[in-house]
């Protein structure tokens, strides 16, 4: 596998000033931050705080409403196929295709990325065994459990050695145990091919785990960006994440949530 | 990124991308097909019931003028171009239900162009349809309709319903990112399916039809597939139109369709 060729010295993410409006309610209001290659970047808020509005829009699913942003070097407004090629994404619902295998599913993943085919086969196998899917590589998706899942989901993602990879609450509905070796999974990847991750989560126990920034969004803003051991060394020696969350909003993160994001997590949480 | 080029030309490898991407589009929604087959099955119902029922009482009623055609042999190319419209019309709900699960976005953040994913689409649809010429000629021989045994006219048949079910099933994929929602598209698709079917010559020539209904059988393009499909299985001649116009008009529609579908498909999303 080649080694990552990405330029040290530029951000892999640069955010500038980036809008979106759904009419006039501002779901992500003037939010600029930038991600240094290699590092994995957590965007922690309650639902409907603009987490997932953001990566649709770094991810160019979803059009600005002004500001900009450049993801491995390219204008998400000008640019969008080329950032296509770079990045790969994980949406926060379920994007495996259950009618299909797990190898299906990648196949589709390297022909539409257009890996040569006589390599495709390589990578497949290449991810699935690094996603410790391989003796399920010919069974439906439909059969397999919630972290199986999400696994296949970021192999998917994977498949074509993206600089940076999306993941938008990756381990939303899964137990702790599926969920830790989702994180040992994701450390391994950043490890061996040094990656850029950004992902978002509501979950403060993950974003201390995994993240070496971590920047807290609340209703559009961003209110507080640095490394977890920081942020909580601020606010004394038993603090926790929620503890600075609080501190910046007033409110606790658990508490948040409206009833269309509770019904879209139950959603997933039923589909997985 | 892999070495992806083999060839020193950029455009041809530019090409072969762009077809790879349209064959793992349909390859995709074959393999679907494959593991679960059973609605290939229960889409042969309804254009049996046409057929055996309708066809049968409206061919003893002499009602309707077909010409030296017996009404049978008039109306099974009709009901294979309505069971067409009729699958194909509902395809855009598949779409919705990929966005709501989340396979869509993993799609539209692949470098694939969407024109890619919309022709990708359209042709998987065209497969879909195949089923229907089996049980359309199967019950054609229980009724003795007089359907014409030529290879290259039956070759001509697969591509009318090819191109049939691209075009209804682009024209479902833009109604489902304008609608969005599955109720609301489940909806619209009955509403739109019955005017098409009964303002074409699927089921009465176009002569009999009082003058305003002939403007919208002129401009509705199941006309002229159901044209296509009877010079092809019954005719062999032109009936309404010479073969060419009924395939231009069904090119132009569907590149009219996939034009304006690759403009508003990801909308869906937002």
């Amino acid at each position: 596998m080649p080694e990552p060729s990405f330029n040290t010295q530029s951000p892999a993410i640069e955010v500038l000033e980036l809008c979106r409006y759904y009419n006039s309610y501002a779901a992500v209001d003037h939010v600029s931050f930038n991600i240094e290659p290699g590092i994995i970047f957590g965007l922690l808020g309650p639902n409907g705080a603009g987490k997932s509005t953001t990566i649709k829009m770094l991810t160019t699913l979803l059009p600005v409403s002004s500001g900009t942003a450049r993801v491995c070097g390219y204008d998400i407004n000008l640019e969008p196929a080329q950032i296509r090629q770079m990045i790969g994404y994980v949406p926060q619902l379920l994007s495996a295709d259950g009618e299909l295998t797990a190898y299906e599913n990648l196949l589709l993943s390297t022909k539409l990325y257009g890996l040569h085919h006589t390599y495709r086969e390589k990578r497949i196998s290449e991810v699935l065994e690094f996603m410790g899917l391989t003796p399920h590589a010919h069974q439906l998706v439909n059969q397999f459990s919630g972290g199986m899942i999400r696994r296949l989901e970021i192999a998917q993602a994977l498949v074509h050695e993206p600089q940076v990879l999306f993941l938008d609450e990756p381990t939303v509905g899964l137990d702790p145990a599926a969920r830790k070796t989702l994180w040992k999974h994701i450390q391994e990847w950043r490890k061996q091919f040094g990656t850029t991750i950004l992902m978002t989560t509501h979950d403060m126990d993950e974003a201390d785990n995994l993240c070496d920034v971590v920047a807290f969004m609340h209703l559009g803003r961003i209110v507080a960006m640095d490394a977890p051991s920081r942020l909580k060394a601020k606010l004394g020696p038993k603090s926790s994440l929620d503890d600075v969350f609080i501190l910046h909003t007033g409110s606790s993160i658990k508490e948040t949530g409206d009833f269309a994001n509770a019904k879209q997590i139950r959603n997933t949480i039923s589909h997985l | 990124m892999p070495n992806k080029s083999e060839t020193p030309y950029p455009i041809f490898n530019l090409c072969r991308q762009r077809i790879e991407q349209v064959i793992a589009i349909v390859e995709a929604d074959l393999r679907k097909l494959r593991h679960d087959p059973y609605e290939l099955f229960t889409r042969m119902i309804q254009p049996a019931i046409w057929l055996l029922i309708f066809g049968q009482a409206m061919a003893n009623t002499k009602a309707i003028p077909t010409g030296s055609l017996s009404y049978l042999d008039f109306i099974a190319p009709g009901i294979l171009a309505q069971s067409i419209l009729f699958i194909a019309i509902f395809y855009g709900i598949a779409l919705i239900w990929e966005r709501d699960m989340g396979i869509l976005h993993k799609i539209l953040v692949s470098p694939a162009p969407r024109s890619i994913l919309v022709v990708g689409r359209a042709i998987a649809a065209g497969f879909r349809g195949l089923s229907q010429i089996f049980i359309i000629y199967l019950l054609s021989l229980f009724l003795e309709i007089n359907l014409r045994w030529d290879f290259w006219a039956f070759l001509g048949v697969i591509a009318t319903v090819m191109l049939g079910g691209a075009i209804f099933s682009t024209f479902s994929l833009i109604i489902a990112s304008i609608v969005k929602k599955r109720e609301r598209f489940m909806g619209i698709g009955q509403v739109l399916t019955m005017p098409l079917f009964f303002a074409s010559n699927a089921l009465y020539p176009i002569e009999m039809m009082p003058k305003w209904l002939q403007i919208l059988a002129i401009i509705n393009p199941l006309t002229y597939q159901v044209d296509a499909l009877r010079n092809f299985m019954i005719t062999g001649k032109s009936s309404n139109f010479h073969l060419t116009t009924d395939f231009a008009v069904s090119i132009c529609a569907f590149a009219i369709l996939v034009m304006i579908a690759t403009r508003i498909y990801p909308k869906i999303l937002y």
